[in-house]
């Protein structure tokens, strides 16, 4: 068990190095400079004195050679200093620490829901013994994929909020706030969950075993609930862990469309004015919470299916 | 101070309510029942958050509407005539050579941290505004060749620079020079961002959550208002919020629902779902210099004059306006946008004329090829037009011109670059014609950009154009200085330097019950003056 801890540990310093080094080498390809695109905040023709630029790129260090500047960005990220945003002038980690916890209340919003409405859909559809209705159901987690979360967003907002006008369409206020974005985001993430537990579920219907429940007398609602679902849901807790990144790469078109502030938010924002350092910082963050989450979901495994640490690793999802 | 209410207005207003109740009164508007009333919040939707709350250092139109509020200026500029008022400074004289500006201030103004507004913060002010860096271009380039300030006696400040800068007066009146507590000054530019800095305008920074809102609250014991304004003392309303909605649909569709009362950046799309609504449209042209193709006078296709001219008449610019632009805008008639001071109705020389550019390009030699575009000597007429994304309209615009620059036979390719490679294509003149605008409430931007003696971004080759730029720059004359503020556009439209294209129009789109929301001369707003009833 420690070695198999040790070495989960050790692939997850090294997924964030590479995110650390793909991010800052793709940032260095744009064209365009970050003093620049501060200085093109007003968006008009009027022309810059070179001089005064030339002295913020050396105040940035962006007149060093490129390798320089990664080096020194890394050894300080290494020690837990990302700088400051270029943008704005505030320390990293003070942005990110401020705009987490906003982003925090919509993913864990949506992955309830997602989780609450997946599991149930994928449940009811491989129970009903109503042909049609789970032809029907089954169908639904393949449209919920498919539609982009933008197109959902404002469908919700010109129905629930400009329309009825039960919730509001912007902001970060309260519970009210939080509804239509949660809802937003948790739909592509409850059809991903459904589809792969409905298949799971269908497949373990199929094993041995649930015969055996059968023919010892348990009831359909029993061998689904307590024998099908416990064995499927080792597939659909993986999905689990990978959704997390999509929760979190999905936040950043859901705060944007419902004017939240947020980790998505601060990163369009960043990327837009090649903000170096507070993209670095953002992604870094977002690797290791996804290395964190992977790493929680394996550790779960073996309470569900004590075979994995025997063989020390996970099962195919 | 103008009488506030005469009869024919109130009836208009009346009028104005009793349509708004009947338009749109399932929407919890209560119509005007009365004259102005002190209270309320006034909430404003914004597209975006510069993540600056200096605004010196802000150049984006969504957060000087929020910042323009918290500072006041030395001067105010009346967006009727142009011409500059008293506001802080009661009065001011300018030296004959433009190079030396005396304001007298008044006597009780005080930042909202206490400190008095007085000479030495003008002084404070001035000096710190000239060492911010990049991000301040605006006021920077405001106080080129500052010299200093001179305390005079407290409420006396001299301002004096290296050349003539005539501009400066105008200057004085924008948000960039707003003046800023001694405290504020001392700080570093970051966190003059970060913290905000301390103004003596109507309203006080009361909260800042990035990309979300700012929050504004009424300044008590206000007294020093703009001799422009209808009501002395305080403002009306108890607090601003200026909420960041990024959406264009949700913003308008928030208006419609009642979540915010005005909304910034409406476009042409919008117009009719928000009129349908029963919503305000404001709309006013930017002042300054007009959307343009910015032409590379030293690439050898527009060294020929004949090219140049051909392009300024064969654009219709009509045609651009009602398809692509808000309501109301209206065609470049000069460089300048006809809000401007001292602009000069060019439209004889701008007119739409098809044939003769065609003729114009057949006299030049530029001959038809198989495919209709033209060529002379083995050079096809065609170039590419660098453009940003800063604008909705700015690609339907330029397909548009392609369209019409083919039907003469020139060909054009589009090339969109990066915000943040503005700089750095004007530095290195790597472009063929350049599309943007600039907004600026004073006629001096012409020398700023034609200018051969300054960064000369166009590359002009230097002529008369100079020495009349130069010569304005150093006019206190006001009749003097519009006489050669209108040679230099006739000399930059005549030789077609530019090929000016449609003014940029600010629209807004406000609740009937809020009342004098004005644009103030730059086109952004003033908001002491507004109520909610």
């Amino acid at each position: 068990m420690r070695r198999y801890v040790l070495r989960r540990l050790a692939q997850a310093v090294a997924v964030l190095w590479a995110a650390y080094t793909v991010s800052f080498l793709v940032l260095d390809l744009l064209p365009g400079d970050p003093v620049s695109a501060m200085a093109g905040g007003g968006l008009d023709q009027a022309p810059l004195d070179p001089a005064v630029l030339a002295r913020m790129r050396h105040e940035y260090g962006f007149d060093q050679p490129v390798w320089l500047q990664y080096l020194e960005y890394l050894g300080r990220a290494a020690r837990g200093d990302f700088g400051h945003s270029v943008a704005t002038g505030r320390p990293v980690t003070t942005v990110i620490a401020e705009a987490l916890p906003p982003t925090l209340a919509l993913t864990a919003a949506a992955l309830l829901l997602a989780v609450v409405f997946g599991a149930g859909l994928a449940s009811y559809a491989t129970y009903t013994p109503r042909r049609w209705l789970r032809q029907a159901l089954l169908s639904l987690p393949g449209l919920g994929v498919s539609l982009p979360t933008f197109w959902v967003g404002l469908i919700l907002v010109q129905l629930l909020s400009f329309r009825l006008r039960l919730l509001p369409a912007f902001g970060n206020d309260g519970l009210r706030g939080l509804v239509l974005p949660a809802l937003t985001l948790a739909v592509p993430t409850s059809a991903l969950i459904a589809q792969v537990l409905a298949k799971s579920l269908l497949t373990a219907l199929d094993e041995p075993y649930v015969e055996t429940a059968r023919a010892k007398g348990a009831g359909p609602a029993r061998i689904h609930l307590r024998h099908a679902l416990r064995n499927a849901a080792l597939p659909a807790l993986t999905v689990v862990g990978l959704v997390v990144g999509n929760l979190l790469a999905g936040s950043v078109v859901v705060e944007s469309v419902f004017s939240r502030n947020g980790l998505g938010r601060a990163t369009v924002n960043a990327v837009t004015v090649q903000d170096i350092p507070l993209v670095q910082g953002v992604v870094v963050f977002g690797a290791a919470a996804f290395v964190l989450v992977n790493l929680a979901v394996d550790l779960i495994y073996p309470l569900l299916d004590p075979r994995i640490v025997a063989a020390g690793r996970r099962s195919p999802a | 101070m103008r009488p506030r209410w005469s009869p024919g207005a109130a009836a208009a207003a009346l009028a104005t309510a009793a349509l708004a109740l009947s338009a749109c009164g399932s929407s919890g508007d209560t119509g005007a029942t009365g004259g102005p009333r002190s209270g309320g919040t006034l909430t404003f939707a914004v597209g975006s958050d510069a993540g600056c709350l200096d605004p010196q250092q802000v150049g984006s139109n969504d957060t000087i509407y929020s910042l323009r509020q918290v500072v006041d200026s030395l001067t105010d500029q009346d967006p009727a005539t142009g011409t500059i008022v008293p506001w802080l400074a009661e009065k001011w004289e300018i030296s004959a050579d433009a190079r030396t500006f005396t304001f007298h201030l008044r006597s009780g103004a005080t930042f909202s941290d206490g400190t008095p507004v007085n000479a030495q913060a003008v002084k404070d002010t001035f000096d710190a505004a000239t060492k911010l860096g990049p991000k301040a271009a605006l006021a920077v380039g405001y106080l080129s060749g500052y010299a200093g300030t001179k305390v005079v006696d407290d409420s006396t400040a001299e301002v004096s620079f290296i050349q003539s800068n005539a501009q400066f007066l105008q200057a004085s009146s924008t948000f960039s020079l707003g003046l800023v507590s001694s405290a504020s000054a001392n700080k570093a530019p970051d966190q003059r961002c970060t913290e905000g800095i301390v103004g003596s305008g109507p309203f006080m920074l009361d909260k800042y959550v990035p990309n979300q809102s700012i929050t504004l609250s009424r300044r008590s014991g206000y007294r020093w208002g703009s001799s422009l304004w209808k009501k002395s003392g305080e403002a009306y309303l108890d607090k601003l919020v200026f909420t960041v909605i990024a959406e264009a649909g949700v913003r308008s569709g928030s208006l419609q629902s009642g979540q915010v009362d005005a909304i910034g950046a409406v476009g042409l799309a919008d117009e009719s779902a928000l009129k349908a609504g029963g919503m305000r449209l404001q709309t006013r042209a930017n002042p300054g210099v007009v959307f343009n193709l910015g032409l590379n006078n030293s690439r050898p296709l527009f060294k020929d004059a004949a090219v140049r001219r051909a392009l300024q008449v064969a654009i219709d610019r009509q045609q651009i306006v009602e398809t692509i632009f808000p309501t109301g805008s209206k065609p470049a008639t000069s460089v300048l946008a006809h809000t401007t001071p001292s602009y000069s109705d060019l439209y004889a020389t701008l007119a739409f004329d098809a044939a003769k550019a065609k003729s114009l390009l057949d006299a030049a030699g530029w001959v038809p090829g198989a495919d209709g575009i033209r060529a002379k000597g083995g050079t096809r007429l065609s170039f590419a037009i660098t453009w940003f994304a800063n604008a909705a309209t700015n690609q339907p615009t330029l397909e548009l011109i392609q369209q019409q620059l083919k039907a003469v036979g020139v060909e054009v390719t589009l090339k969109q670059l990066q915000i943040a490679q503005i700089t750095q294509v004007q530095q290195s003149g790597d472009f063929d014609a350049l599309w943007g605008n600039l907004t600026r409430a004073d006629p001096d931007i012409l020398r700023t950009l034609y200018s051969t003696q300054l960064a000369n971004p166009y590359r002009l080759a230097p002529s008369d154009l100079d020495r009349v730029l130069t010569d304005q720059a150093a006019t206190t004359d006001a009749t003097k200085r519009q006489e050669l503020v209108k040679q230099a556009q006739d000399l930059i439209v005549s030789n077609a330097y530019v090929v000016p294209v449609v003014e940029l129009t600010t629209e807004l789109g406000v609740r009937r019950n809020v009342h004098d929301l004005t644009f103030e001369a730059s086109s952004r707003i003033q908001l002491h003056d507004t109520w909610k009833s």
